[in-house]
C-alpha cells in the first residue's frame, strides 16, 4: 500500500447536521443552518463537494429538523455532483454518536471506512490525505486535529509522534497540548459495534474507549479551520476562507473598482460607484450595493440591498434585507431575512429577527424580536 | 425716541456654553447663521423711532468690535458697546451707564438679555407699555410647566389689570407658572428707582448691613428691583405665547437654530437655501460655503462661511461653524461642528436632542446637568470644539470634544479633554 494512491472507490460519509442551529439565529429561523450560504455556497455543499472530490458516492445526512427543505434544495446539487444523499431522520436528538447507530445498515454495507463530519466546520478539507493516513496505521479510527491558540477553552487531544491518541483532556488548566478535535473523522465499520442507538456523545462516550484500546489516531490539519456555527466565527471563518481562496484560486475573487483585499462577489451582484468594498466581504447573488457605500468584513446574502452612503463592518445581512442610506452597522450585527433598516440609523451589535422593520437606532448590542 | 440695551455678560459667564465659548464670545455664537445677539439687534432695528442700541457687558471691547462695526454698517441705528469694569449685575451696568442711555432724551428703552432667543414682539410690548400709562417697566412673560417654573423668575399678576403682584427669582416651591423672559421695556423714570435702590444698597453696605462679601455696586434687576416693585402698580406683565427659549447650554443652540430658521421662513425667506435635491426643510448656507451637490442637507441645519461639505454627506439638526470640512458619505446629526473642524469620510457624528417635551403644554427646554446621578454623561448633543480632527469611519456619539483634539478612534458618551 505504501506510496500508492489508496483505493477510495465507493466511500460513504455521514454528516451530523443536527437540530435547530440556534447559535446562528436569526439566520436559521429562515433556513436550516446547512443551507445558509457561506462564501456564496450553502455550508453543507462545501463539505459535500470536498467529499465527492475524495471519492465519496453516498452521503448520509443525520437531521432532526426541516429535512424536507434540505432535501428539496440539495437534491439538484447532489445530482449534478453524482452523489447519493440519504436523509437519516432522528425522531429524538441522538447526540453525536447516536446517528451513526441509526445509519448502521448503510455505513456497514461494505468494509470500507467512512467519514463522519460535524456540519459547522470550514477548512481545507483533507479527505484524501485522511484516507491514506488511516489506512497506513490500520487501526479503527482517525480524528483530524487542529491547533488552537488558547487550548484551555477546549478539550485537547494528547497523542504520540505517530499520532496514536493517549487521552482527551477537557479544558486543561496547564498546557498539555494545543491540538483539539476538528470535528472530522474516518472510522472503520467495526466502530459501530461500540455505539448503541440512544443519545450518545462520540467525543465523550466512544473516542476515549477507542483511545484506551490504542485504536484511535490523530491526523494534524494543515491550513485554516473554523467552527462557523455562530455569527462572530462565521465572519472570522469567511476571512480565513477568502484568504485561502486568494492562494488556491485567486481568479474567483473580485477585482473590480473600489475593491480592497479579498472580496467575493457573485456575478449577479451589482456595485455602485464610489464604493469601498473589502477587505473580507462576500456579496451574494442579486445583491445591490448602491453608490458611496463602504463595506468591510461582511457577508451580504442573496438579494439584499445596501443603499447609498452606508457603512458596514462585521455584519451578516440576511436575504432580501434592505439597509437604508447613511446607515452605520457594526459589531457583529446580524439581520435575519427581509429586515428593513430605515435611513440614517446606527445599529451596534443588533440581532434582528426576520421581517422586522427597524426605525430607531440600536446603540447597544441586543436582540430585536 | 427710543433706545435698546442688550446685556451680554462677560467671558467668565457662559461656562455652561463650553467648549463653544472657549473660542467664540458666547453672544457671537452663530445661530441660524447669525451671531446670537444679531437676532436681538435685528428685532430692535425694526422698531420705528428706535435710534440707538447699547450693548452692555464686560468682554474686552476687541472681542466685539468687529461685530459692532459690521452691525452699525448694516443697520440705520447707532450701535455702541460699553464695557463694565467688572460684572455689575443685570441692573448695575445699566445704572452705571445711565448717562449714556439717557443721552438724547429717549422716552424709554428696551432691555434684552443676550442669552435668550425668541420671536421678539417688541412693538406689541411697547404698545402695551404705553397703554398702561404709569408703567416703569413692562416684563415680557411666558407660561411654562409647573415643575420647570422653579428654574426661572416667577411672576404673579393682576388678572384684569396686568400689573405685577409678585416676583420671585427661582423659588423653591411653586409660585406661578408665569415666568420672566428677560425682555423688558423700561421708562426712563426707572432710573429713579435704580438710584434709590443703589443708594440704599450703598448705605446698607456702609452700615455693614449688606456686605457679606457682596459687591455693593452690583445690582440685580430681578431681586433688587422687580421684587420690591411687585404690588406697587408700576410694573406690568405682558404675556406672550410666541416662541421663546433660554440659550444657556450648547444643547439649546440646536433647538434655537431650528426656531430661528423657522422664523426666517415667514420673515426673510431669502435667507434660507431653496429646497432642492440637496436641501430639505429650513437650511441656512453661507454663500462662501462649498456644498457638494450630492450631499443631503436639512432640516434645521446652518452652515457657516468657508465650510466644505463633501460628496454624499448627510446633515440634519446641526450647526457647522466657519472653515469646517466634512468628508464624503459622513453623517452628522444633532451636533455642533466647531470652527475649522475636520471630519473624515464615512464617519458618524451624532448627538441626542434635548428639546422640550412635546407632550407637555408650555414645556421649556430642560437644561440638564452634564452628568446624571450615576456619574454617566447625560445624552446630549455632540459638540466638536474648534480645530478638532475626526478620522474616517469612526462613530462619535453623545460626546463633547474640547478644541484641537485629534481623535484616533470612536467615542460614545465621553468628554474628551
Amino acid at each position: 500500500m505504501c506510496g500508492e494512491e489508496p483505493n477510495i472507490g465507493e466511500m460513504k460519509a455521514l454528516i451530523l447536521v443536527g437540530g435547530y442551529g440556534t447559535r446562528l439565529r436569526p439566520l436559521t429561523l429562515s433556513r436550516p443552518k446547512p443551507l445558509v450560504e457561506f462564501a456564496n455556497k450553502p455550508m453543507l455543499m462545501h463539505q459535500i463537494e470536498a467529499l465527492v472530490e475524495a471519492g465519496v458516492t453516498e452521503v448520509v445526512l443525520a437531521v432532526s429538523y426541516r429535512a424536507e427543505q434540505m432535501e428539496k434544495e440539495l437534491s439538484d446539487e447532489a445530482k449534478k455532483l453524482g452523489v447519493k444523499l440519504i436523509f437519516s431522520h432522528e425522531t429524538e436528538p441522538l447526540g453525536t454518536a447516536g446517528p451513526l447507530a441509526l445509519a448502521k445498515d448503510i455505513l456497514s454495507s461494505t468494509n470500507e471506512p467512512f467519514f463522519v463530519l460535524n456540519s459547522d466546520i470550514i477548512c481545507e478539507f483533507p479527505f484524501k490525505e485522511l484516507v491514506s493516513f488511516h489506512k497506513n496505521h490500520g487501526k479503527e479510527g482517525t480524528i483530524v486535529v487542529t491547533k488552537v491558540e488558547e487550548p484551555s477553552k477546549y478539550g485537547v487531544v494528547v497523542y504520540d509522534e505517530k499520532g496514536c491518541i493517549a487521552s482527551f483532556i477537557e479544558k486543561p488548566q496547564e498546557f498539555v497540548s494545543n491540538k483539539i478535535n476538528a470535528g472530522m473523522y474516518i472510522l472503520n465499520p467495526s466502530v459501530l459495534k461500540r455505539i448503541k442507538l440512544e443519545p450518545t456523545s462520540i467525543e465523550k462516550e466512544v473516542f476515549p474507549f477507542m483511545a484506551e484500546a490504542g485504536e484511535l489516531y490523530a491526523m494534524e490539519l494543515s491550513g485554516f479551520w473554523m467552527d462557523v456555527g455562530q455569527p462572530q466565527d462565521f465572519l472570522t471563518g469567511m476571512c480565513l476562507y477568502l484568504t485561502s481562496l486568494r492562494q488556491k484560486a485567486p481568479e474567483k475573487l473580485y477585482a473590480g473598482p473600489g475593491c480592497i483585499g479579498n472580496v467575493l462577489v457573485h456575478p449577479t451582484a451589482r456595485i455602485g460607484s464610489g464604493c469601498s468594498i473589502g477587505p473580507n466581504v462576500t456579496l451574494g447573488p442579486g445583491v445591490v450595493v448602491e453608490d458611496g457605500v463602504c463595506i468591510k468584513r461582511c457577508t451580504i446574502l442573496e438579494n439584499a440591498i445596501i443603499k447609498s452612503h452606508s457603512w458596514l463592518s462585521g455584519c451578516i445581512v440576511g436575504w432580501k434585507s434592505v439597509v437604508g442610506q447613511w446607515v452605520r452597522m457594526e459589531n457583529t450585527t446580524v439581520l435575519g431575512e427581509n429586515v428593513n433598516i430605515k435611513d440614517e440609523l446606527y445599529v451596534n451589535g443588533g440581532q434582528v429577527l426576520p421581517h422586522k422593520s427597524i426605525a430607531k437606532s440600536v446603540q447597544d448590542p441586543q436582540i430585536i424580536m | 425716541m427710543l433706545k435698546a440695551v442688550i446685556l451680554v455678560g462677560g467671558p467668565l459667564k457662559g461656562t455652561r456654553f463650553r467648549p463653544l465659548s472657549l473660542d467664540i464670545p458666547k453672544p457671537l455664537f452663530p445661530v441660524a447663521g447669525l451671531p446670537m445677539i444679531q437676532h436681538h439687534i435685528e428685532a430692535c432695528a425694526k422698531v420705528p423711532n428706535l435710534k440707538e442700541i447699547i450693548i452692555l457687558g464686560y468682554y474686552p471691547p476687541n472681542d466685539l468690535s468687529n461685530f459692532i462695526s459690521e452691525m452699525a454698517q448694516k443697520h440705520d441705528v447707532v450701535i455702541r458697546y460699553f464695557q463694565e469694569f467688572r460684572s455689575l449685575g443685570t441692573a448695575g451696568g445699566m445704572y452705571h451707564f445711565r448717562d449714556q442711555i439717557m443721552f438724547g432724551n429717549p422716552s424709554g428703552f428696551f432691555l434684552l438679555h443676550g442669552d435668550v432667543c425668541a420671536d421678539f414682539p417688541l412693538q406689541d410690548i411697547l404698545s402695551f407699555h404705553e397703554e398702561k400709562g404709569n408703567s416703569l417697566i413692562t416684563i415680557m412673560a411666558t407660561e411654562t410647566s409647573k415643575e420647570q417654573a422653579l428654574n426661572y423668575g416667577c411672576i404673579a399678576k393682576h388678572p384684569m389689570l396686568d400689573y405685577m403682584t409678585h416676583y420671585v427669582e427661582k423659588p423653591s416651591t411653586f409660585v406661578s407658572n408665569l415666568i420672566s423672559c428677560g425682555v423688558y421695556f423700561c421708562s426712563v423714570e426707572l432710573f429713579e428707582t435704580l438710584k434709590t435702590t443703589f443708594k440704599r444698597k450703598q448705605e446698607n453696605a456702609y452700615n455693614g448691613l449688606e456686605l457679606n462679601g457682596k459687591d455693593c455696586e452690583a445690582m440685580q434687576l430681578e431681586e433688587d428691583v422687580l421684587t420690591p416693585l411687585a404690588g406697587t402698580g408700576r410694573g406690568y406683565v405682558y404675556v406672550t405665547s410666541k416662541w421663546w427659549s433660554q440659550l444657556k447650554t450648547a444643547g439649546a443652540a440646536i433647538y434655537a437654530n431650528r426656531h430661528y430658521l423657522g422664523l426666517y421662513r415667514t420673515s426673510q425667506p431669502m435667507r434660507l437655501a431653496p429646497n432642492s435635491k440637496t436641501v430639505t426643510g429650513d437650511v441656512f448656507i453661507h454663500p462662501t460655503a462649498d456644498v457638494d451637490p450630492t450631499a443631503y442637507i436639512g432640516p434645521n441645519v446652518s452652515i457657516g462661511p468657508d465650510v466644505t461639505i463633501g460628496a454624499g454627506v448627510r446633515l440634519k439638526d446641526t450647526i457647522v461653524l466657519d472653515g469646517a470640512t466634512i468628508g464624503s458619505h459622513t453623517l452628522v446629526i444633532n451636533t455642533i461642528v466647531g470652527r475649522h473642524v475636520k471630519i473624515g469620510s464615512w464617519a458618524r457624528v451624532e448627538g441626542t436632542p434635548c428639546d422640550p417635551n412635546p407632550n407637555k403644554p408650555f414645556a421649556k427646554m430642560d437644561n440638564l446637568p452634564l452628568f446624571n446621578k450615576d456619574g454617566r454623561l447625560n445624552p446630549s448633543i455632540t459638540i466638536l470644539g474648534c480645530s478638532v480632527k475626526v478620522p474616517s469611519e469612526v462613530i462619535l456619539l453623545n460626546s463633547i470634544v474640547l478644541p484641537y483634539k485629534e481623535l484616533t478612534r470612536s467615542f460614545k458618551y465621553e468628554i474628551i479633554l
